[in-house]
């Protein structure tokens, strides 16, 4: 068949001894032995399927007859159209289904004149029109926008830790607790121990999650721990030492701690702190430390904060200075 | 019956000739075809079940005391949504298998959109006159990798809620409206007053599907308007298709297929566990667990956020973490920009204006299918690199050793890739004889020993006759006469 030569469906009759109406098997029998095989074994899946249903509902077992089921029922039918129905080849043509040249321009002429002439005619209908949709547009958009959720806080002396990015609960002298509210005592760890805490009255608050690790067995009339980070040599408190444990890349709990190596490691896409040295990223996306919690210890040795995180805890955003 | 009811609606509707052409409508016999039905059956499938899970699902994040059927929840606070997602695979019959089914269907929905775009991109399926198709094709992508995200975030289990925490830091990370978009969205700073559960539930089980419905629709109803593809050979050629009607044969094969894609489906997920939610427990923004991965279309996002360096850019009083905002708000932007502009791109480049009906061989467009090739390499590195620890810990090396590896390998490896895979074509397409079955050979050996190959003529027995394409007969006259309309038969010589 040439390229030219389009045919067009045929409304003879053809007779049923046709070799495109003779199934692809060289075994019709066979292949319709096949099929009724799949149908009954799919009609006894789902049979299956009824019973287990109402006296089990064993998962393993309900999708072993409804799976089961639905293949040698979707087999038996695949077997069916493809080995004993018509086997073709048939042929469709396509027809060109783009416009003639003298449509296309009715189309465009149309658009172009029809409408130029009623713009041409009322150029100020047209504006206000436009006017007047496009300012629909613009006032629809607030209530689906701005009403969605409050406006964040940008400034960084905002306190709600609700609206804003900068502020947690942490304040001077907060009380640490146990995300179940417990207290944190001076005892309560030993060297390489962590614990989740939060101010008190905050428990399980998302930006006020803390980790609290021990690193040195340090009595309260030792010198104090020496960390690393210059201005911080206080911060912690016989041994103990607490940061955000919000991860600086995408707020993960950074929550796998590694005694050998005292580095705090991110699950998510593991950044790497060095606890020791004021939990500055080692590895890893992270791009800014933890920030510290600075401690104390109160007359009854609880923990409890110097004072609130001094920068914006978690990952980065416009607003951050 | 038929014919009285038939008339009774074409009276009405007329819809007897677009009907007959819908009947006679050929589809070309090729398995790579059947890629796309994979991804059309697992909707199905997924629309299924998950009328079925929002039965039982309640989209709520207020927090209850768990009184179900699994024991060591008893008594615990939880979330609505958690703790009906939990009680639908427990507490209601059938449910786990629903859940697991609609789970791995999502799977495998966008397993099977993504072979599918390769087989239409590597035969070039995607030129004048189908770039609308394609452009539908990879919205539904985009929406499908958004919908799965939109569901396993709703059973508010620790993986799923360490999803949204990232995903509301990647909103935050966009310079100057990321602290807005994420207190608008999440109905405050994260982790919000709780309405992001129901309207994650309302994208997802609303808004999302009723646009990928409407793009289903528009992609097969392009599709039957513009006809099948299909590949060079005997008799098909750039104005015709060969194959098989759509009723019978068709109707059947591809009902049959349905039943198929969806017994895989439900025999997986009664066999293979995914997403075990009351394993990971309820979720607390100040819990993890190790291994944190999404489901595997996300995967590729984790991987450029694993690999990514740490640049942070900080100035005149503003940060703009580049470390996110590259990898995951920049690089799926350029990636899914190159997707939409493919056809156009490669129009442009080869200055091609004509109809193409006829489907290319992969080898035959070296540099598509380096460029095809280099893509798919990209996405199989960064999805690699979205497993830096699992993979540290199963081959015991550093785990700085394979996040390097993949830092140097995630651009490098895609562009060898691209030359060899174009040098490959090359060579592929200077064979003699490439695609053409080989015809035999008889070896002559000369008297001074010398071997001389030359074809063997052809002999009674090397051809076999085959039938020439004929439209679909409308008329079958059903009492059996003798050959009385002689079809095409053609001899083909191998």
């Amino acid at each position: 068949m040439s390229d030219e030569s389009p045919k067009a469906p045929s409304l003879a009759p053809v007779s049923l001894e046709d070799p495109h109406l003779q199934p692809y098997a060289k075994h019709p029998g066979r292949a319709e032995a096949l099929a009724a095989a799949a149908m009954v074994i799919g009609f006894l899946g789902f049979i299956g399927f009824g019973i287990t249903y109402w006296i089990s509902d064993q998962t393993q077992w309900e999708a072993a007859t409804l799976g089961g089921g639905m293949l040698a029922l979707g087999v038996g039918a695949i077997a069916w159209g493809k080995y004993l129905m018509p086997q073709g080849p048939f042929v469709e043509e396509r027809h060109d289904f783009h416009s003639t040249e003298a449509e296309r321009d009715a189309m465009t002429a149309a658009i172009v004149e029809r409408g130029g002439m009623v713009v041409q005619r009322r150029k100020v209908l047209g504006g206000l029109f436009a006017l007047g949709s496009t300012a629909m547009g613009v006032v629809i958009a607030f209530p689906l926008i701005r009403s969605l959720g409050p406006k964040p806080a940008t400034s960084r002396q905002a306190t709600n830790t609700d609206t804003s990015l900068f502020a947690t609960n942490w304040k001077e002298n907060s009380q640490l607790v146990t995300a179940d509210g417990r207290i944190v005592k001076v005892a309560d760890l030993d060297v390489g121990g962590v614990l989740t805490v939060f101010p008190k009255g905050h428990e399980g608050s998302s930006p006020d999650q803390t980790i609290l690790i021990r690193l040195a067995q340090i009595g309260p009339d030792d010198p104090p721990f020496q960390l690393e980070s210059p201005g911080r040599t206080d911060w912690g408190v016989q041994g103990y030492v607490a940061y955000s444990k919000m991860c600086t890349h995408l707020g993960c709990p950074v929550g796998l701690y590694q005694k050998l190596t005292q580095q705090l490691v991110c699950p998510c896409h593991q950044s790497i702190f060095n606890v020791a040295s004021g939990c500055i990223p080692e590895f890893g996306p992270a791009p800014r430390p933890l920030p510290q919690l600075p401690l104390k210890v109160d007359a009854f040795g609880n923990l409890r904060s110097q004072s609130g995180y001094q920068q914006a805890i978690g990952p980065g955003f416009w607003e951050r200075p | 019956m038929i014919d009285s009811s038939l008339r009774w609606v074409d009276d009405r509707l007329g819809i007897a000739k677009g009907g007959r052409t819908f009947l006679d409508k050929i589809f070309p016999d090729h398995w790579s075809f059947m890629l796309g039905e994979i991804a059309l059956y697992s909707f199905v499938v997924l629309l299924g079940t998950g009328v079925f899970l929002s039965l039982y699902y309640i989209p709520s994040a207020h927090e209850i005391v768990y009184h179900g059927g699994y024991l060591p929840l008893q008594g615990q606070k939880v979330s609505e949504a958690y703790a009906s997602s939990v009680g639908l695979s427990f507490d209601v019959k059938s449910g786990l298998l629903m859940r697991q089914a609609h789970h791995w269907s999502a799977d495998i929905f966008l397993g099977s959109i993504a072979v599918h775009m390769a087989r239409v991109f590597f035969t070039g399926a995607f030129r004048k006159p189908r770039e609308f198709n394609w452009i539908v094709g990879v919205t539904m992508l985009l929406l499908g990798i958004v919908n799965g995200f939109l569901g396993y975030s709703l059973p508010d289990d620790l993986v799923s809620g360490t999803g949204i925490r990232i995903a509301y830091s990647i909103l935050e990370s966009i310079p100057l409206a990321g602290s807005y978009l994420g207190t608008f969205l999440f109905g405050g700073n994260y982790p919000g007053n709780g309405i992001i559960i129901p309207r994650f539930y309302l994208l997802h089980i609303l808004i999302v599907p009723a646009l990928i419905v409407g793009l289903l629709a528009a992609h097969l109803g392009l599709l039957v308007k513009q006809k099948h593809t299909q590949f060079k050979g005997r008799g098909k050629t750039e104005h015709n298709v060969v194959g098989s009607p759509m009723f019978p044969t068709f109707m059947a094969k591809t009902t049959g297929f349905l039943f198929v894609t969806t017994a895989v489906t439900f025999i997986l997920a009664g066999f293979a566990q995914i997403n075990p939610i009351w394993q990971f427990g309820q979720y607390e923004p100040f819990q993890i667990s190790y291994a944190v991965q999404p489901d595997w279309y996300m995967g590729w996002l984790d991987g450029a956020l694993r690999i990514m360096p740490s640049w942070e850019f900080v100035g005149w009083g503003h940060t703009i973490p580049l470390e996110v905002l590259l990898p995951a708000v920049i690089f799926p932007g350029i990636i899914f920009n190159v997707f939409f502009a493919w056809p156009f791109i490669e129009a442009r480049h080869t200055n091609d204006l004509a109809y193409h009906n006829l489907l290319d061989r992969p080898r035959d467009r070296p540099k598509r299918t380096g460029a095809g090739a280099m893509m798919l390499m990209l996405m199989f590195m960064v999805f690699g690199a979205s497993s830096t620890d699992v993979l540290a810990n199963f081959f015991q090396v550093p785990l700085n050793s394979v996040l390097w590896f993949f830092r140097i390998a995630v651009p490098l490896i895609p562009v060898i890739t691209y030359f060899v895979t174009v040098k490959i074509c090359e060579e592929m397409r200077g064979a003699e004889g490439i695609g053409k079955r080989k015809p035999p050979n008889v070896v002559h050996r000369s008297a001074s020993g010398e071997f001389s190959t030359v074809p063997a003529e052809a002999r009674p027995g090397d051809g076999h006759e085959e039938l020439e394409a004929v439209p679909v007969p409308a008329f079958i006259d059903m009492v059996p006469a003798d050959l009385a309309t002689g079809p095409g038969i053609r001899r083909v010589m191998r």
